[in-house]
């Protein structure tokens, strides 16, 4: 058998699972007293492209209450055309269209290799593959240079569509303004108030959406859903009209008086595009991609007043309970998210300004509905750009890595249930055998709707071990766990990937060893931040804290007390919500990069090399590249950013020095080519201000309290309060050995 | 001799006979004859034997038509009597009647063309006013056109200050203050108050007290002037922007198809050019804007930068609001190439529409908002086809009841079904939001509701019942350019002070009051008139008169805030016969059929009528009483300047909104209804008495002397002519002659002439010529144009024309003339006895 770390490895290769225990304590009183749940980082788009399609439906059990997909798991009895289920024990027939099945001649849902396995659902001939939906949600309320820079991208954004997708445009300001496409001559729009919010049957009789009622009995014909309507056209149709479209558009013509903000109607238009695509396309696979240059100040959803000598609310406000607007505009925002999230479409929002725009309030938008959320200070910057044109990256067959209006459904065995996810989905209120009384983030259910998925949405699973400590599991009996997703493939077609993995159950009491040996740290660690980023959002910050100091601490612990995911202190409330956004989508390695930035160092001394997190790194002739996730820094230690100052490296003879230089930039540019969104790149030195993103990350073992008993050639000090991991995990060995007692 | 005849046995009565002297008019009943006169307070008495009048005798059960006050002849007199131009310095005195052509110079007083009074010697008690009946009235035409031989009101600048005012009536500076203490100071008119006079209008007077510059200040020494506002007359204190149109057009699918939207966006094209403006050499200042609408409106961007034009269109109708700020009201020339390219586009997007329903509330709200928007006053032209049924405010239901007719409950049919338009005509009014309304409607409309906001903001319905291109284009057409072009105020105040004595009480027209004195007019065209009713509230005397100043505050087309004054002075009496001796019929009648037309929303039409002939019976009855001398009970006699106020009255008790005939429609009334409240007497006396011209002979520049409206005065060969105001006839006897006929037709025959042609055809012979240009200066004369109708004798077509023939018994159950005559004979003999 393999060792642990390579079990692990090969499993999350090939079913994108990573369990925090990967041997299971038999019963619910041992599993409570490992503290770490059985739990489970899961990506249900794992890139695979090895995995081939499968043409057929998947075979399902027959009990109502299991209907598990069959699996390598199943025992199958060949001469009988008999399986059991391995979740409930029914035993099947195997349908008509298996006939020939035998041991040697085994469908592929069989094979101890396709634990994951991919279907493609066959549509009827009259059923069309769905086309996809775009629906861009534009804000009129900004600079020119801001607004011509999101029109160019936008501009570009329409090659980058199939030209089948279906694209509309809604925009924006004081009013907002739904256009119809591809009109001859004058260009047309309905123009809605910002100020009320309508229903979605309110909506389709105002942009006459209704069918007329004349066309009912008609047959299969009329009963055929519309496949584009005026608002939403196929590109290739309008691609032309909608570039002159933008072209045209203007900055919101309404004056702003001096000392105002401009009247932002951004959660009407909101509501406006959940609608439209509510009563036009429900449960097809849609994007709305919102681009928000400033904060919503009218109108249901906004979050500050047009006075701008009151500011948003800070943190400050939020806990002295002086946001006024917050709570009901995140209502407002909470019910679109769910209407959206019901009919299978994405909300995206891509909010560029230096001010805060209220991500705080709109984050379930995005949280809920698995669409993307992206923080720039500027259309105008690359930041935005770049991760604007990486949403419609395309895999090898020439498809959007992304996924539509997913359901992911979970199947255990009886001795396990599961307690609930966090992550991009809400829940399907689906109950049944496998759902745990205990919610852990979003319970109560077996079904979740993902609508927006790409290769690396992950989601947190969190089981309840349920079996009752006096009646033992058999020695070598093991849990399965199923993980069924269905999803609209970016081509329209629908298909069902089906994950199915077991573990072995284990007696705490006598094989703990195996247990512990088990015991996946990264995914743990991942798992816990998760739950605390989770109680953070919904519980009260100080308490969140002292939870997790009480549940465990470890390394990754120290780094996510002081992650911007649990402290507020110097963020912003929306900064706040689009980090612990992106920290509830990433997979495990970037969201351990988030946690603990990687820090290496390039020095004339020998290859690059990653270096501890810890202000002993800062040396002076080093140069460091730190990988936050949301920033790539470059840290020119003060020796190195003399020599750059003094032109070393134009000089022929100090070419050494220019490729020293060039060597973290190379590969930055790498980092910043692949991931998304686009981080924040910073080049700063020994002194400079933006030092500041690589100063508050360190673990600070040398501060102004202690830098003369280090000796002061060993690093930065950090002129900070907060103890270092030292004192830490000092103080964490002592409690350890209190709290033991 | 016998006397008061009763009803009943009034059928069976053998009449005598009627004589005539010059102006005194006796009924004689049961063989008895006299012969009374009364001139210059002259009275004479003759007396004949029956037998002498044995041709009369013999039309039995009839009294001669000819022998009865005719208004022809009143009409001819005063046009031989008013060869010199009316000059205004002589207080009391009667103007020439409306259908006189004369001049006026202006001597102090405002000209009869902006204010006639029903009296020009008002009674100096109450008591003798309560006595007489007669109603003191002033019908006010504040920027009426004047004939171009007259010079327009002068505009006066008193600089910064403003126009020196009253301190305490603040009655404006007009020829009837007198200046004191060698004219530091002078004393007010209206309510005698002493005031400093500024050190800047300071001047000296002459030995007569007199200022010296009296006669270089129109304010001093006219009766219409204006004077230029300062930003104290402003809303808000801030000078007006230029006003702005808007045009709102239906593009449901009866508009569509009945060619109407076509034919607007088609004129509008050139229209736009004739914006009005003061300077005829400037461009208009006024901003136009676009909007059309089904049950959605569409609001178009035409903004002089945009290729194309651009539709925003607003379905949320509960709520409205305009949905653009920069770009929807432009300036013609700049963005005339956007406008001609949406004008032209309109009718080819909805040419398909298949959407009937409308909505009427939000389209005038949506103008208001843009108005509000844009800070402006301005019209609303609004192009409507159907009742708006669509869900949306001010949404309507079919009401049209002909079973409430005659009942209490038909008064409900004039007023407003829902009470939503009476609050959004309050908002116009307060932004200076005049909306004019032309209804093309093939079925019920409910004018009386959607006329609420017209009504209240100086607008004008216009309305063309199943409306073609074909026919009614021209007479479209022409209303909307002379509406669009007319002369216009906006957001106009205006301010009735009167002297001590007497008091405005009383105000009817288009407009909005929010308290009893201030008459506010979103819009103020050259056409719309307010009539102004006097009551006493104390003794007049007779040396000073009583005067009257009428201010109307306006922002005028090009911007700019102004008043005009129109100053009044008329004589008092302590005479009854003072009073009847300067008395105007037509402005009288002017008054009734507005206070009877008003009094239909409240009280039933029959009630209404029969009040009306009772205070007629009154006024004829105290005469009788007072200022005839004394004779039979059994002669009717009249006031010379009254003798026509029975037929007048007849035609206003036989009209379609007091006595409906059964195809008279309830949009029908509710519009003429409307129409009537803002008349001027010239309209109203054409329209209550038509002018039928025989046309059989037309010789020289000078007309036809016209024929009374009666049957009998038409003869089987002739061709006539019969003009309302609203309608035009050209009446074919059957019997033409052939030659006459090749003359107006070019056809011998007279079956081959077409009933349907709208115009004449264009024939090179001087009777044609004439006959045109006849029919063309009638037009110009009317402030509506006028369809052409030819109606072929024993034609169906002629029972529409027999209703206009309103000396003769009216299909709906309307007495004749003579009838009335007799009624009105009875009643008087009832109040006398």
């Amino acid at each position: 058998m393999a060792t642990f770390p390579e079990y692990i490895a090969q499993n999350e290769e090939r079913d994108g699972v990573r369990f925090s225990w990967n041997v299971w304590p038999s019963s619910r009183l041992e599993a409570t007293r490992m503290v770490v749940p059985v739990a489970a980082l899961f990506t249900p788009l794992k890139e695979r492209p090895d995995l081939p399609p499968i043409q057929y439906e998947p075979v399902l059990c027959s009990r109502a209450t299991c209907r598990a997909v069959l699996n390598p798991l199943c025992q199958v009895d060949y001469r009988a055309k008999l399986w059991a289920c391995n979740f409930c024990y029914q035993r099947n027939q195997f349908p008509p269209t298996y006939a020939g099945i035998s041991e040697v001649n085994q469908p592929a849902e069989l094979l101890p290799q396709f634990s994951t396995i991919e279907y493609v659902v066959q549509r009827g001939p009259q059923m069309p593959l769905m086309p996809l939906v775009f629906l861009y949600v534009v804000d009129t309320c900004m600079e020119d240079e801001d607004l011509q820079a999101l029109k160019e991208s936008l501009q570009m954004s329409l090659s980058l569509l199939p030209p089948t997708a279906l694209v509309g445009l809604i925009t924006f300001g004081r009013m907002v303004q739904v256009h119809e496409l591809g009109c001859e001559g004058i260009s047309k729009s309905y123009v809605f108030r910002g100020t009320k919010d309508l229903s979605a049957k309110q909506l389709q009789e105002m942009l006459g959406l209704t069918k007329p009622s004349a066309s009912q009995g008609r047959g299969p014909q009329a009963a055929q859903p519309p496949l584009s309507n005026r608002f939403l056209q196929p590109v290739q149709k309008i691609d032309m009209n909608l570039t002159d479209l933008l072209g045209e558009l203007q900055r919101d013509p309404w004056p702003v008086t001096q000392g105002k903000r401009p009247l932002r109607s951004l959660g009407v238009a909101m509501s406006i595009a959940v609608g439209l695509l509510e009563c036009t396309f429900p449960n097809t696979g849609a994007r709305i991609m919102t681009f928000v240059g400033g904060p919503a100040t009218q109108g249901p959803g906004m979050v500050v007043g047009d006075e701008l000598k009151t500011p948003i609310r800070s943190w400050h406000d939020i806990e002295k309970d002086n946001a006024k607007f917050m709570k009901k505009a995140t209502k407002h925002y909470e019910a679109l998210a769910g209407r959206a999230s019901s009919n299978g479409h994405i909300i995206d929002i891509y909010a560029c300004a230096l001010d805060q725009t209220g991500l705080l309030e709109m984050k379930c938008c995005a949280n809920h509905t698995g669409g993307y959320m992206v923080m720039a200070d500027s259309f105008n910057t690359s930041l935005f750009k770049q991760t604007f044109q990486r949403v419609f990256t395309k895999d090898v067959q020439g498809s959007f890595k992304m996924a539509f209006a997913a359901t992911l459904e979970i199947k255990t065995s009886r001795e396990i249930k599961v307690s609930g996810a966090i992550g991009p989905c809400v829940s399907l209120n689906a109950k049944g055998p496998c759902v745990s009384e205990n919610e852990i983030g979003t319970g109560g259910t077996c079904q979740w709707k993902v609508c927006g998925l790409d290769p690396s949405t992950t989601l947190a699973l969190y089981f309840e071990v349920v079996n009752q400590h006096n009646a033992p599991i058999p020695q070598g009996g093991r849990g399965a766990v199923q993980f069924v997703t269905q999803y609209q493939h970016a081509s329209g077609q629908r298909r069902i990937r089906v994950t199915t993995t077991a573990r072995n159950w284990a007696d705490a009491q006598t094989q703990i060893q195996s247990i512990a040996a088990s015991f996946d740290q990264e995914a743990a660690a991942i798992l816990m931040a998760r739950l605390a980023v989770y109680r953070a959002e919904t519980e009260e910050g100080p308490d969140v804290l002292r939870w997790l100091d009480r549940q465990l601490i470890r390394l990754f612990m120290f780094h996510l007390r002081r992650s911007p995911f649990l402290q507020v202190f110097n963020n912003s409330p929306d900064e706040s919500s689009y980090y612990r956004h992106q920290f509830n989508r990433q997979d495990l390695t970037q969201a351990l990069i988030m946690i603990q930035p990687v820090l290496y160092a390039y020095s004339f001394n020998g290859p690059p090399e990653p270096v501890l997190l810890d202000s002993s790194s800062i040396l002076p002739d080093r140069i460091l590249l730190m990988d936050t996730f949301f920033q790539i820094l470059i840290y020119h230690g003060e020796t190195v950013s003399q020599w750059r100052k003094a032109g070393y490296q134009e000089m022929p003879e100090y070419e050494n020095f220019r490729h020293l230089l060039q060597a973290p930039v190379d590969d930055a540019q790498e980092l910043l080519h692949t991931r998304f969104p686009m981080p924040r790149y910073i080049d700063t030195e020994h002194g400079g201000s933006q030092a500041r993103f690589l100063l508050s990350k360190v673990n600070p073992s040398q501060t102004h309290n202690n830098m003369y008993a280090w000796g002061q050639e060993s690093g930065a000090p950090i002129l900070t309060d907060d103890v270092s991991l030292q004192v830490f995990m000092d103080h964490l060995k002592k409690l350890a050995v209190s709290s033991a007692a | 001799k016998s006397d008061s005849p009763t009803l009943a046995e009034f059928s069976l009565l053998t009449v005598c006979t009627l004589f005539i002297f010059h102006s005194l008019y006796v009924f004689i009943f049961y063989l008895i004859l006299f012969y009374f006169a009364h001139f210059a307070g002259q009275t004479l008495l003759n007396v004949k034997q029956a037998s002498d009048l044995p041709a009369v005798q013999k039309s039995r059960h009839r009294i001669d038509p000819d022998a009865i006050p005719s208004p022809i002849q009143v009409i001819e007199d005063d046009k031989a009597k008013s060869t010199e131009p009316f000059t205004t310095g002589v207080r009391g005195q009667a103007p020439p009647l409306v259908t006189t052509n004369f001049q006026v110079k202006d001597q102090g007083n405002a000209s009869p063309r902006f204010i006639r009074c029903t009296a020009y010697n008002m009674p100096c008690t109450s008591d003798m006013a309560k006595q007489s009946q007669v109603p003191l009235a002033a019908v006010i035409k504040p920027l009426a056109t004047l004939p171009p031989d007259e010079t327009p009101p002068y505009l006066v600048d008193h600089g910064e200050g403003g126009p020196i005012r009253c301190n305490r009536c603040k009655a404006y500076m007009c020829p009837y203050m007198q200046f004191i203490e060698g004219g530091r100071r002078f004393q007010c008119g209206f309510c005698s108050c002493v005031t400093e006079v500024p050190p800047h209008y300071f001047q000296h007077l002459d030995h007569t007290g007199k200022r010296v510059d009296c006669y270089d200040r129109p304010e001093l020494s006219l009766g219409s002037y204006e004077f230029l506002a300062t930003v104290d007359y402003c809303k808000n204190n801030k000078l007006p922007q230029p006003p702005a149109f808007i045009f709102l057009i239906d593009v449901s699918y009866n508009a569509v198809k009945s060619g109407m939207v076509s034919i607007v966006c088609q004129e509008l094209k050139t229209l736009l050019d004739y914006l009005p403006r003061e300077n005829p050499d400037v461009d208009s200042v006024v901003r136009v804007g676009f909007v059309t609408y089904n049950k959605v409106l569409h609001f178009y961007n035409v903004k002089s930068s945009l290729a194309q034009p651009q539709m925003l269109v607003v379905s949320d109708v509960s709520d409205m609001f305009v949905p653009l700020l920069d770009g929807f009201l432009v300036n013609v020339n700049e963005s005339r190439m956007v406008i001609e390219s949406l004008l032209d586009q309109i009718p080819e997007m909805f040419a398909d529409t298949r959407e009937t329903e409308t909505v009427f509330g939000p389209v005038i709200q949506a103008g208001l908002e843009a108005l509000k928007a844009a800070d402006c006053a301005g019209k609303l032209f609004i192009f409507h086809t159907s009742l708006p049924i669509a869900e949306a405010p001010g949404k309507l239901k079919n009401r049209e009841d002909k079973k409430l007719i005659g009942t209490d409950k038909e008064k409900s049919l004039f007023q407003p079904q829902v009470g939503f338009y009476g609050s959004l005509a309050k908002e116009c009014v307060a932004q200076g939001c005049c909306v004019d309304l032309f209804l093309f409607p093939n079925q019920y409309v409910d004018v009386a509701t959607l006329g609420v906001v017209p009504v209240s903001t100086g607008g004008s319905i216009y309305k063309y019942t199943y409306f073609q291109a074909q026919t009614d284009r021209e007479r479209f057409l022409n209303d909307l350019r002379r509406n669009v072009q007319k002369k216009v105020g906006f957001d106009a105040v205006m301010r009735v002070r009167t002297s001590t004595g007497i008091r405005a009480t009383d105000f009817f027209g288009s407009f909005y009051m929010s308290n009893t004195t201030d008459v506010e007019l979103a819009g103020l065209d050259c056409d719309k008139t307010i009539t102004v009713e006097f009551r006493h509230d104390d003794k007049l005397s007779e040396e000073t008169g009583a005067l009257m100043q009428c201010a109307v505050l306006y922002t005028s087309c090009s911007g700019q805030r102004r008043l005009r004054i129109h100053n009044m002075a008329v004589n008092c009496c302590s005479q009854l016969a003072d009073l009847y001796r300067n008395c105007e019929t037509d402005t009288i009648i002017n008054f009734f059929s507005k206070y009877a037309f008003r009094s239909v929303l409240t009280s039933p039409t029959k009630t209404v009528r029969d009040s009306l002939v009772n205070q007629c019976a009154q006024i004829l009855a105290c005469y009788r009483k007072n200022c005839a001398s004394p004779s039979s009970a059994g002669q009717l006699i009249l006031p010379e300047c009254m003798k026509l106020l029975p037929v007048y009255l007849n035609c206003v008790l036989k009209s379609d909104v007091l006595l409906p005939g059964a195809d008279v429609s309830l949009d029908d009334r509710a519009y003429l209804r409307q129409l009537i409240s803002c008349m001027d007497v010239t309209e109203s006396h054409v329209f209550f008495y038509p002018r039928l011209l025989p046309l059989m002979k037309l010789e020289g520049d000078a007309l036809p002397v016209a024929v009374r409206d009666s049957e009998e005065r038409l003869s089987k060969g002739g061709v006539y002519l019969l003009e309302t105001g609203l309608h035009l006839f050209l009446w074919v006897g059957a019997n033409a002659q052939q030659e006459l006929l090749i003359n107006v037709f070019g056809t011998p025959s007279f079956s081959q002439i077409d009933p349907n042609m709208t115009s004449l055809p264009v024939l090179d012979n001087p009777f044609s010529q004439r006959l045109r240009e006849i029919i063309d200066s009638f037009r110009a004369q009317r402030s509506r144009y006028m369809k052409l109708m030819v109606v072929k004798q024993e034609d169906k077509a002629e029972l529409i024309f027999r209703h206009f023939l309103v000396e003769d018994k009216s299909a709906s159950g309307g007495a004749s003339y003579v009838d009335f005559l007799c009624h009105m004979h009875k009643e008087i003999r009832q109040l006398l006895s």
